[in-house]
């Protein structure tokens, strides 16, 4: 689905490439989570693919075809909802469709509404975006990535600026929207619990530079619940993935 | 809209002091040639109502209008045009910020000799004093816009004129608003500088005349229908504002 070949990157004004010639694999319908020190650069990997960023050297491609190609190839969410304040719950979950084109005011209303309900917000079209709680903004900012219509989903650590919670809430129903959907999920974040409890296989980033990410398969089936993550073998994968992310940390 | 009347209960009651204050002060003095009281200028205002309504404050108005309108065409344009090319922000910006340090009401004798006692004098020191602030103010919401919306919306293959559509324009709005609501009285003090200095009509022209014949009252008259003007064409804007800038609560 995804695939990174000796790809390079470096920001304007650095000296060094905070990715260095990384390669990669992403099967299509997995959902990997990649784990890092806060500043390590797993966010740049995401605007490398989406587009906002160019690489200096190297391929990436999602399907098959490289994204220099300049055409759109995933669903972005970053961890803001980035709801537009202006636009009802509706119209920000239709924007996808509204840039795409080619679609009726009448069909981009039909279908917001119907993904909308798919994340449990039915009804909600009308509201304005600051009459929601902040899970609900995040499933809103969910459905609005759906109607990208791309195979792959690209979240940036989604979940992190909310309350305790809620977080777990969203986890479970994230699971549950990804097995009912069959999307190709990478999810980006720093919390090592949450990335055994989603992924089927975590991807640590060891080092900044990037070089490689190394892939950690997670020891428990789907469907899940929280209480796999009490499992022995999954307490110990959590010590080694925190002992990992602390070496790279400076005391 | 009780709420907003209990809100400004206390500026109301200030006002009301110091207008009695200035009744007061003024029956002192008596002396209506320099000091008319609020009363014997409201007197007047009843008085001469006739020509202030008929003949002074259209002839105002139209300055104001016209003057505003071309000021918000041109400013937005501008303002467009130099969030659209850098090489236009480059060349203009600074000139644009430099020009607003022009002491306007010094300048403005010379429109009088240029275009003579008509409309387009007065219309266009109205366009020098509103302008600037319209193209900046506007120029600075769009460069305010929120990125990351932007950036959003290039990951669903928005070009730039979308993300200008979709995210600049909104995200302007209020410091559109905030433009309009500076330039409305900023155009009516424009068109009553140029009317001072040479009209044959309107509230500026009628002031200084009655200034001649020492009428003090005669010329406080047009200056308080000239306030009250520019404070309902202000009011009306916030209502607009309120309607299409509902977000912000």
């Amino acid at each position: 689905m995804l695939e990174f070949q000796e790809v390079s990157f470096q920001y304007e004004g650095e000296d060094f490439a905070i990715i260095d010639r990384l390669s990669f694999r992403v099967e299509p319908g997995s959902f990997h989570c990649i784990v890092g020190v806060s500043g390590c650069g797993k966010s740049t990997i995401f605007r490398l693919v989406n587009g906002l960023l160019r690489p200096k050297s190297g391929v990436i491609r999602v399907g098959g075809v490289p994204v220099s190609a300049g055409k759109r190839c995933c669903g972005y969410m970053p961890q803001k909802d980035l709801l537009f304040p202006w636009r009802t719950v509706g119209e920000n979950v239709a924007l996808p469709l509204e840039v795409a084109g080619g679609c009726s005011r009448k069909e981009r209303a039909e279908r917001a509404g119907a993904a909308l309900r798919d994340v449990g917000l039915a009804g909600c079209e009308g509201k304005m975006p600051g009459e929601l709680s902040g899970g609900m903004r995040q499933r809103a900012a969910f459905a609005r990535t759906m109607l990208t219509g791309q195979e792959l989903l690209l979240l940036d650590e989604p979940f992190s600026a909310l309350d305790f919670l809620t977080r777990i809430t969203l986890q479970e129903w994230l699971l549950e929207q990804w097995q009912r959907h069959k999307k190709t999920i990478l999810f980006i974040t720093h919390d090592v619990e949450e990335a055994l409890f989603l992924s089927s296989s975590v991807l640590v980033v060891e080092s900044t530079p990037i070089r490689c990410l190394r892939e950690i398969p997670v020891p428990a089936p789907f469907p899940r619940d929280r209480k796999c993550l009490a499992r022995p073998e999954m307490a110990e994968l959590k010590e080694r993935l925190v002992a990992m992310l602390r070496k790279q940390v400076a005391p | 809209m009780k709420k907003a009347c209990k809100g400004n209960l206390p500026a109301l009651i200030f006002l009301l002091a110091l207008v009695m204050a200035w009744q007061w002060g003024a029956m002192e003095l008596d002396a209506a040639y320099i000091l008319p009281t609020p009363w014997q200028i409201l007197q007047k205002l009843w008085e001469l109502r006739g020509p202030l309504f008929t003949v002074h404050l259209p002839a105002t108005m139209s300055v104001t209008a016209i003057g505003l309108g071309i000021s918000l065409f041109f400013g937005l344009a501008l303002a467009v045009l130099m969030d659209r090319s850098p090489l236009v922000q480059k060349m203009l910006y600074p000139l644009v910020v430099a020009s607003q340090t022009i002491p306007t009401t010094t300048i403005a004798p010379l429109f009088v000799l240029w275009f003579g006692y008509g409309i387009w004098s007065k219309i266009l020191v109205t366009i020098l004093i509103t302008f600037f602030p319209i193209t900046i103010t506007v120029y600075d919401g769009f460069r305010a816009a929120n990125g990351e919306m932007q950036e959003l919306l290039l990951t669903y293959g928005a070009g730039p004129w979308e993300t200008f559509r979709l995210v600049k324009i909104p995200c302007a709005l209020p410091y559109f608003f905030s433009a309009v609501k500076m330039a409305v009285p900023m155009s009516v003090i424009g068109a009553a500088i140029g009317e001072w200095l040479g009209a044959q009509q309107g509230l500026g022209y009628f002031s200084r005349r009655m200034m001649t014949q020492l009428d003090g009252a005669g010329v406080f008259a047009p200056i308080v229908l000239l306030s009250l003007t520019a404070m309902a064409a202000v009011g009306i804007v916030e209502l607009l504002e309120r309607k299409l800038v509902r977000w912000r609560g």
